[in-house]
């Protein structure tokens, strides 16, 4: 019986320069190397990028869904943010 | 959590589903929310890592090159379509190892078309063109299922997929073109594969216990009747395209319904390939609980380099 099993990696794939690195899924791997060639055959198989990051699961610190209303909901009512809330003539240009 | 702070949980957590919303890893879920998905995504991961065996033994053998190169290509999709289906069913607190564990223990099941024999090379034309083609159907509805993880897997796995069954198509058109013996292999490969593959969507609508929960969470589409019928419809005319026919002498169009009337399915003997009792069962758990168990020394050592350059790595940052 193995004593210790491989830790879990999440995989950012970048699917071509210029856009970002995006999350694809996760797989197990001793280090960081073996993550990175692990995710080359699991994640890009058909050229799906050009680049990629991998990151131990156990870093990533998330937020809580149970936390969603006092995270997000306070940008709801700041409608001000947007360029439609401004009242402007139909005649005004590039703007 | 008192039993009314529950209900309402269920309730809220019911209508999102209704309005199609996804259901995240860190969200609330029934535990039989969560149960229903570990069970089912885990018997597709092992479905999928199971499934590389029977065509993994034809990689060696295969006619030429360029079927060699697809083979092998088909069976390293099947090996990434089963890690990416663990590592969504991580996702909802099983480890790796547990699910492992339950399959090399025979705890949890695995597709049932997997315990049958490959013995010509026409099976991998079969098994392409009928497996993948009814298994496509199964996977397409859950490309929308409701919960991420899973939906977001099936989306990749059905855009690999496609090629898996042309292949197959492919190979099964060749032989069914090719010498009188290349015609009877074909025709003998689709004789055995017909019936188990109109077993794999699963048993009939009257005694399918899940289906009415699972339709409810979108882990289910389409009643396994439907599907069934949706597959034979789609794959009678291929077979009279390449000039093979169907084992099945009471298959007849019916103008009426639209849809081809098909003969009694033996559920006798899907029910003993489940139990364990298939042709293949014991050669297939001793191949998977082989290759795990042969394996363990190269997991360790990796492990063990690891740590090893991890160790050196701070004592030379000191």
């Amino acid at each position: 019986m193995s004593t210790k099993n491989w830790p879990l990696w999440e995989i950012f794939v970048r699917s071509k320069n210029g856009l970002e690195h995006r999350h694809c899924g996760s797989l197990h791997a001793a280090d960081a190397e073996m993550a990175l060639e692990n995710a080359r055959d699991v994640y890009t198989r058909r050229n799906e990028g050009v680049s990629i990051w991998v990151v131990e699961s156990k870093n990533i610190t998330a937020s809580n869904p149970e936390n969603n209303g006092e995270l997000f909901e306070p940008a709801q009512d700041k409608v001000y943010r947007h360029p439609t809330f401004y009242d402007l003539p139909d005649e005004v240009k590039h703007m | 959590m008192s039993e009314e702070q529950i209900r309402s949980l269920e309730k809220q957590f019911e209508e999102r589903i209704a309005r199609d919303e996804k259901i995240e890893p860190k969200d609330w879920m029934p535990e039989k929310y969560r149960k229903t998905h570990i069970r089912q995504m885990s018997q597709h991961a092992h479905s999928e890592i199971v499934g590389m065996l029977p065509e993994g033994n034809w990689i060696t053998r295969a006619p030429s090159l360029r079927r060699k190169v697809a083979l092998l290509a088909k069976v390293q999709d099947e090996a990434g379509h089963g890690l990416y289906l663990y590592s969504a069913t991580e996702t909802l607190g099983i480890s790796r190892d547990e699910m492992y564990e339950q399959l090399h223990t025979g705890k949890a099941k695995y597709s049932s078309i997997f315990n049958y024999p490959t013995i010509t090379w026409a099976d991998m034309g079969a098994i392409g063109w009928l497996v993948d083609g009814a298994a496509i159907i199964n996977q397409v509805p859950l490309c929308n299922t409701s919960y991420g993880p899973y939906a977001r897997a099936m989306i990749r796995v059905c855009k690999e997929e496609s090629f898996h069954q042309r292949q197959g198509f492919e190979i099964m058109m060749k032989l069914a073109n090719g010498t009188s013996e290349q015609k009877d292999m074909a025709q003998d490969a689709l004789n055995r594969w017909w019936w188990p593959s109109l077993m794999m969507l699963g048993p009939t609508d009257d005694v399918s216990v899940h289906t009415a929960q699972s339709m409810k969470w979108k882990l289910k589409r389409k009643s396994n009747d439907d599907l069934r019928q949706q597959f034979i419809d789609q794959t009678v005319p291929q077979a009279e395209l390449i000039g093979l026919t169907i084992p099945d002498p009471d298959l007849k169009w019916n103008e009426e319904r639209g849809s081809y009337d098909f003969g009694e399915i033996d559920w006798d003997e899907f029910w003993q390939v489940v139990k364990g009792h298939g042709p293949m069962n014991k050669e297939r758990m001793k191949a998977r609980v082989g290759a795990w168990e042969e394996g363990e020394w190269v997991r360790d050592a990796a492990m063990a380099h690891a740590e090893k350059k991890q160790t050196r790595k701070e004592k030379q940052a000191v």
